[in-house]
């Protein structure tokens, strides 16, 4: 079997910076796989490589066997791709169920019409993605004025709306509190294994990660140093030097 | 071409660069530091061309009083730019970025206006330089001593402001502004008066780049908006914000300029081409190429993303049919009840009407503000005239055919605007109208020139004052609501969600440029049956329907409606046009007059008219309730 995504050999540098070096992973569908790193280790620029939104020197990402580096990020989204972003995206003047109604319209490719009205289709879809994220409650409400966990929470459904094979959460519980972003995190892995997608994240919180992932690789000054189990990564003596600091 | 000639040229284009340079980097330094796009930047340009003049008739035409003249008007250029920035744009630095605009475009008119007022309406002439009226000779051609004096000037003025910039706390303070404004706050700078200080220093520049000019140019009342068109096309070829790059391309532009001048007519392949003429098509194609390759101008850098982004824009709603009805029924309901001035005043309120809800339709749901709608408005009304007049097509053809052509314009202008955004998208727009303006403008033979095409009349069963009132009502009614019903289908949804969010937007696969070039193409189309319309029922078209001052008439009804609601920019065609007709029939001087109301309108009402009325109810609601 594939691994849903597959890098091989990722590289970039900025002027005489090597950002991103020589950096390989798998992700299998069902799998969570966290990548940590203290800051500036490489993972956001690593993620932009992954998402189109950066272009590599070099290397390989593989989606489901296809080569995707050039392609931009809304082609990306079309081979069944699913993001959030570190800082919350969404459409502020519009409704929270009309930004999941906006992912549903795009993933069936009927945005193009000039004269239809938008909103009368995948309205039962879009409360049913809604009610998975615990939104529901909150679905006629414009997105500009909701709290900012629940805009991860919007974009989760957003993401999800995509039938995603693969999902790419940056930071995805940044700015929560500590309760909610397990919560979130539970609710998100939850809904991955159930429905065999792959998942990529960052995070800087640990219970998140040590709780939820699967497997964990370690990226410091741009190069992988480990990777394993939670177990094995806990015990690893490299990623304590780097990571969690030499005193522990 | 000779090698003297070519020598020629280049001089005589880096001597027209000097001034442009000056307008340009004051224009550049000021938007760097407020993130103002200073409209009447053009306007202090001929202030201080007139003011030179003044000073000179007065302290007499000799080197002194030349050049003590020409500082003067500088540095009392300056000091009126100091009082715009303190008593208007201090106000609204945090106001939406269209409001700050609108806002300096009102003080263009109350400029053009005292102007007006103390120098009168007269090309006024100016006197050579004393001292420098000789002619040197340069490879057995004769160049104006003035004019090499200009070609030292401009890199003189660079390494003055390069020193300025690199060398002293103010230019540190400013440099640090220009890349991050809130955190120069933040570090406790003083930022009013580091902003009234750029604000001297920009307007001085412009001061002096029009008191130099004095020798080379009549000071005249047109010169504020083509200079400031000049300038938009130098600051976007250069870079927002970089001094150097203005002068690259203010030094590029004016070679270029030259060399069309230079090389005149060029016989070539039977065909006569008037290169002499083609000098904004040149400067133009400059910029369309520096864009594509360039986005950000030649030494510009990306715009830093701002976090004092302004408020999410409110959600849509559509406007209530019993509004629609009932406004339809008393519409058609005016021939048989008013007189004949009436239907006249509303048959043009109608094509006004659809031409600010296209430009609100593009300019708020789809995020794309343009200063230089007036194209489409122009090239539909030309288009029809010219149907009609010189292909000799039926009155009723011309009217379905000219939104196409103008629709036609849009996709070549929309390709490339579609690739720019915010500030830089503006300054593209206006670009275009202008380009359009100018060639329609010296076309003669086509287009009329500047006097237009006339006996543009509907045809026999149309020609009455009621039937085309009827007709006008059909045509811009059934625009408005094509452009209603396209913002709430899924494109209309799609391109707010871009607005909105562009990352979100293509990140959940929406091809964003795609459905901004679409929109851009079918908003251009309508304004253009807008200006079709028009063009039928006044019976000729002038270069004004598609002046710089056409489109910023869109903009001021747009703003004065209020750019959040779709009733909005009705309110604002049907009261402005109106307004204004009122005024000019009581005072010569109804641009001071309209400029006066609109910074009324801009300090008092940030969010519009029916924005404005829509609070005041609300309040008025919760305080009963």
């Amino acid at each position: 079997m594939t691994a849903v995504l597959q890098v091989e050999g990722l590289h970039k540098s900025f002027g005489g910076v090597q950002a991103v070096a020589d950096v390989s992973f798998a992700v299998d569908a069902g799998e969570l796989l966290a990548l940590i790193g203290p800051n500036g280790a490489g993972k956001s620029t690593c993620f932009n490589m992954l998402n189109g939104q950066l272009a590599p020197d070099g290397g390989i990402v593989r989606l489901e066997g296809r080569n995707v580096v050039g392609l931009r990020p809304r082609q990306i989204w079309r081979l069944g791709v699913g993001r959030t972003f570190q800082i919350t995206a969404t459409f502020a003047s519009l409704s929270v169920r009309e930004n999941v109604q906006m992912a549903l319209y795009s993933h069936a490719g009927r945005l193009r019409s000039l004269l239809g009205r938008f909103g009368t289709a995948f309205t039962a879809e879009a409360d049913a993605l809604l009610g998975q994220v615990g939104m529901l409650d909150q679905a006629g409400r414009p997105c500009g004025v909701l709290a900012y966990g629940d805009l991860k929470r919007v974009e989760l459904a957003m993401a999800l709306a995509n039938q995603p094979r693969l999902l790419l959460m940056d930071e995805p519980t940044a700015g929560m509190a500590p309760k909610e972003r397990v919560a979130l995190m539970e609710l998100a892995a939850g809904l991955a294994r159930a429905q065999k997608i792959a998942v990529l994240f960052t995070e800087h919180d640990m219970d998140v990660v040590f709780s939820q992932a699967d497997r964990i690789i370690v990226l410091d000054r741009g190069q992988l140093i480990a990777g394993g189990t939670p177990q094995e990564v806990r015990a690893n003596p490299d990623v304590r030097a780097v990571y969690l600091g030499s005193g522990h | 071409m000779t090698f003297a000639s070519i020598i020629i040229q280049l001089l005589n284009g880096l001597a027209a660069a000097a001034s442009l340079f000056l307008v340009s980097a004051g224009l550049s330094l000021i938007f760097g530091v407020t993130r103002i796009v200073n409209f009447a930047h053009g306007s202090l340009y001929m202030l201080g061309l007139y003011g030179a003049y003044s000073l000179i008739e007065a302290l007499g035409r000799t080197p002194l009083g030349f050049w003590t003249s020409v500082v003067l008007a500088a540095l009392a250029v300056g000091l009126v730019g100091v009082l715009i920035e303190v008593l208007v744009l201090r106000r609204i630095y945090r106001a939406p970025e269209l409001f700050q605009l609108l806002a300096t475009f009102a003080v263009v008119l109350v400029i053009k206006d005292i102007a007006l007022f103390t120098w009168g309406a007269e090309d006024l002439v100016g006197p050579r330089a004393p001292g420098l009226s000789m002619a040197v000779e340069i490879l057995g051609r004769r160049i104006p001593a003035y004019d090499l004096l200009l070609i030292a000037i401009g890199p003189v003025v660079l390494l003055v402001m390069w020193l300025l910039l690199t060398r002293t706390r103010w230019g540190a303070l400013v440099r640090a502004a220009t890349q991050d404004r809130e955190m120069v706050g933040a570090l406790g700078v003083d930022q009013a008066r580091l902003f009234t200080s750029v604000f001297f220093v920009g307007s001085v520049l412009a001061g002096l780049g029009g008191a130099l000019q004095i020798p080379r140019e009549p000071a005249n009342l047109e010169l504020d908006l083509s200079v400031i068109a000049d300038a938009f096309v130098v600051t976007v070829v250069g870079g927002l914000g970089s001094i150097g790059g203005a002068f690259l391309a203010a030094v590029l532009i004016g070679v270029a300029k030259a060399f069309c001048i230079g090389v005149g007519t060029v016989h070539w392949f039977s065909a006569d081409i008037v290169f002499s003429k083609l000098t904004l098509v040149v400067e133009f194609l400059i910029m369309a190429i520096v864009l594509v390759v360039r986005p950000f101008g030649l030494l510009g850098k990306p715009q830093a993303a701002q976090r004092l982004a302004a408020d999410p824009a409110p959600p849509l709603t559509v406007p209530s049919w019993t509004f629609v009805l009932v406004g339809l029924a008393l519409l058609l309901a005016v021939p048989i009840v008013a007189d004949r001035y009436v239907t006249i005043l509303l048959t043009d309120i109608f094509c006004f009407a659809l031409f600010a809800t296209s430009l609100h339709f593009i300019m708020g749901p789809a995020g794309m503000v343009s200063f230089g709608h007036a194209a489409y408005f122009g090239l539909g009304a030309y288009a029809a005239g010219l149907l009609l007049k010189r292909a000799g097509l039926p009155m009723e053809a011309a009217l379905v055919l000219a939104p196409l052509v103008a629709g036609a314009f849009a996709v070549v202008y929309g390709w490339f605007c579609v690739r720019l955004s915010g500030v830089y998208l503006a300054m593209l727009t206006l670009a275009f109208a202008q380009i359009s303006w100018s060639i329609v403008f010296q076309w003669d033979s086509f287009t009329g020139g500047s006097n237009g095409v006339f006996g543009v009349w509907p045809a026999a069963w149309l020609a009455g004052k009621t039937t085309y009132y009827y007709l006008a009502l059909a045509f811009c009614g059934a625009g408005i609501a094509l452009l209603w019903r396209v913002l709430f289908s899924p494109f209309g949804f799609a391109l707010r969600a871009g607005r909105d969010s562009p990352l979100r937007a293509e990140a959940i696969g929406i091809d964003l440029r795609a459905c901004q070039w679409i929109a851009f193409v079918l908003v251009g189309a309508l304004a253009g049956l807008a200006g079709a319309v028009y063009a039928f029922s006044k019976g000729s078209i002038s270069p004004s329907a598609i002046s710089i001052a056409q489109s910023t008439d869109g903009l001021i009804m747009v703003l004065l409606g209020g750019v959040e609601t779709l009733t909005g920019p009705l309110a604002g065609a049907a009261i402005f046009p109106w307004l204004r007709d009122e005024v000019a029939r009581r005072t010569e001087f109804w641009r001071a007059v309209m400029g006066g109301v609109i910074l009324a309108i801009v300090l008092l009402f940030p969010q519009g008219l029916v924005g404005g009325l829509k609070a005041l109810s609300q309040r008025w609601r919760e305080e009963r309730a």
